[in-house]
């Protein structure tokens, strides 16, 4: 057990590396194949007032003109020791982990991408308790009575729930509740309160994404859970619960839904991990500061290297998910244990 | 009254293709102490019967009628919750592949442990103590440490060993087992049957064997019912099964037989054909389209269906050929080839 868990831990970290290398790579060449130089790079930081020779020597002081390789290093050992930034006027020191400057605002990613990750966090771990309560319990109920009315209207909502994109129920559900009066249950999107200032709050002004978000994946879970609670319900050790004399609840319950746990577990993981990263369709509907928000924003202004910060912590937040689903992997399945 | 009797057992289930009759008409009787094996080849109703005596069929699409009394209760009219209160207390079940048969994510231990606390308000620690004897008796080496294994740690026999032990952990009175070897290597055979014949004794339980292999009930059963089509064709002691069998089906089984007792170049006499269709059962006898002596009834066998008679001392047998003309074939031109070596 402790092995496994140790390979697996080596294995995110390398998993990391390896991104985090794609990820430099990446918006190493793609600014340089669209044309820009180092000096156009460096032009972002000081400014347009800047003369020529003052951004040759920003460039050379950022280091633009070093080898790919050298500045990954650079880049690597800033997020893990910090970095000190010396673009003319003066040196300036990012603390680790320093993802570096935005081009815009000219502040360290780090500091605005912490101040997201609340927003994302609520949002999505709060969607996440909805749909997979309301995804499972729907699958279990639709396959124990497979071809009743039940059944077959859940897996038309649940169809509904997978085919319809979040821009569009998101604001069906915003005119009807928040904006349409007789139903008015919550203000308008767009403010977020810290959990820890007002969890009232923060729940009040969240419900309605939350209930969007977690429609979308709800729809998924129940179908998936429909399908693996049909085939464990028909295992011969379903057969042998059922001989026991255990009652029908605890054979579903313990015996069934255990067996169809495994696969559910894998999807969470993924799908959590990729919300993490930011709800990317359901922020900017509602217009929640997360990271969602920060990343279309820093698109939109080709803020590179905030766009390389969110995703690098969107990768961290997918790999460390997959972590996690690989040892709690081992703890559902005993047989795993093996490998 | 016997402690197990079965009268008139019907499960029919319905489908789109038409009503299937996996059981249509079974009647039999079971004392304590006492073996019955149940014989036939797959689909002639043995597992659907057990199923049924269980209850498991109950809320399902089975339509079951007739009667079923188990020590003076009736369960065929009875409420599923009743039921299954008996259901792994006074009649447990064994089943075929232990592997398939044991939840892979819980424990030996555990699976024991649940089996026992459904029926018995005691305290987890009681009960694992009693999971722990349970894997002693059926001879688990190890057993305060096999307790905590999972079926997958074990092998086919161990894994066997352990589902006998659930089987038996509360103290059934009916026990039984449906094809318990037929998925264990034949040296491993031998020791579960070995076991069962002594556990039997030691619990004093009812025990029906549900198996294909005569070879299976030989060694284990004081009855034997032998099924064909939802039906029994033949019925009778062991002795009468295997010294004076008179149905063409059971001298079919005994011809496809494998014996060490025969020459390793005689041929086995395997049964023509294959098993009838439940939905649409031949005519007459079900049988009587396999059957090599169908043409000596004068074409009855293909219009009317046999009645199950008493031939002599409770041998019970569903054929139309007249007594003496079994008999007379048994002993003139079955008997000898089967002991031709």
């Amino acid at each position: 057990m402790v092995t496994y868990i140790i390979r697996r831990l080596i294995w995110a970290v390398v998993m990391l590396t390896i991104v985090s290398i794609i990820t430099f790579a990446i918006f190493f060449l793609v600014p340089r194949l669209a044309g820009a130089t180092s000096e156009s790079l460096a032009a972002r930081y000081v400014g347009r007032t800047a003369s020529a020779e003052q951004v040759k020597i920003a460039a050379d002081k950022l280091g633009f003109n070093d080898p790919l390789i050298v500045q990954y290093g650079r880049f690597a050992k800033g997020i893990v020791a910090g970095a000190d930034y010396d673009y003319g006027p003066g040196v300036e020191r990012c603390p680790a982990p320093c993802f570096g400057y935005s081009f815009l605002t000219r502040l360290p990613v780090w500091p605005d991408l912490l101040d997201r990750l609340p927003v994302t966090l609520s949002l999505a771990i709060g969607a996440a308790v909805i749909w997979v309560l309301a995804g499972v319990a729907t699958g279990v109920l639709s396959a124990l009575r497979r071809g009743s009315l039940f059944d077959r209207a859940a897996m038309g909502v649940a169809l509904a729930g997978v085919s319809l994109p979040i821009f569009f129920t998101g604001i069906v559900s915003l005119v009807i509740f928040s904006y349409g009066h007789p139903f008015r249950i919550t203000a308008p999107g767009g403010s977020f309160t810290p959990f820890d200032e007002n969890p009232a709050m923060w729940a009040y002004n969240l419900i309605l994404p939350w209930i969007t978000l977690a429609f979308l994946y709800a729809a998924g879970y129940a179908r998936l859970t429909r399908a693996g609670m049909l085939e464990t319900m028909s295992e011969d050790y379903i057969r042998t619960a059922r001989a026991k004399g255990l009652n029908e609840r605890r054979v579903v319950v313990k015996h069934g839904l255990r067996g169809a746990l495994t696969p559910i577990l894998t999807i969470f993981g993924l799908d959590l991990g990729l919300l993490l990263g930011g709800a990317v369709l359901t922020e900017s509907t509602y217009s929640l500061p997360g990271m969602g928000k920060y990343a279309i924003d820093a698109i939109t202004n080709q803020d590179l290297p905030k766009v390389m910060g969110v995703t690098l912590v969107a990768a961290f937040f997918v790999v460390f998910a997959n972590l996690i689903v690989d040892l709690l992997y081992a703890v559902v399945d005993p047989r795993v244990r093996l490998g | 009254m016997s402690f197990l009797e079965l009268k008139d057992l019907r499960i029919h289930f319905p489908t789109d293709d038409g009503l299937v009759k996996s059981v249509d008409g079974l009647s039999f009787t079971l004392e304590r102490g006492k073996t019955l094996g149940i014989v036939g080849e797959s689909g002639s109703g043995k597992s659907v019967t057990s199923l049924g005596i269980l209850g498991l069929h109950k809320g399902g699409r089975a339509r079951i009628s007739g009667e079923i009394w188990l020590d003076g209760e009736e369960l065929v009219g009875a409420g599923q919750e009743h039921v299954r209160a008996l259901r792994g207390k006074k009649m447990a079940m064994i089943f075929q592949d232990p592997l398939s048969a044991m939840h892979p994510f819980y424990t030996v231990g555990d699976q024991i442990i649940e089996a026992y606390r459904i029926h018995n308000d005691v305290s987890k620690k009681v009960a694992r103590k009693h999971a722990i004897d349970m894997l002693g008796r059926v001879g688990i080496p190890q057993p305060e440490r096999r307790v905590d294994s999972y079926p997958h740690e074990f092998s086919g026999g161990m894994r066997q060993r352990a589902m006998i032990a659930m089987a038996l952990s509360c103290d059934p009175e009916l026990l039984i087992a449906d094809e318990p070897t037929t998925a264990l290597d034949v040296t491993v055979q031998a020791q579960i049957l070995d076991l069962m014949r002594d556990l039997q004794r030691d619990f004093n339980a009812a025990l029906i064997i549900i198996t294909h292999d005569l070879g299976v009930v030989a060694e284990l059963s004081d009855d034997i019912l032998v099924m064909y089509g939802g039906k029994c064709v033949e019925y009778g002691t062991s002795d009468d099964i295997f010294e004076r069998p008179e149905h063409p089906y059971t001298w079919g089984l005994l011809g496809s037989m494998p014996r060490l007792d025969r020459e390793p170049t005689e041929r086995l006499m395997p049964i023509k054909g294959s098993p009838p269709s439940l939905i649409n059962v031949p005519s007459g006898c079900a049988f009587h389209p396999r059957c090599v002596f169908e043409e000596r009834t004068g074409g009855r066998a293909k219009t009317e269906v046999p009645e199950l008679l008493e031939t002599e001392g409770g041998h019970l047998v569903r054929c139309h050929l007249p007594r003496e003309r079994r008999r007379a074939i048994w002993e003139n031109e079955i008997k000898p080839n089967l002991e031709a070596s």
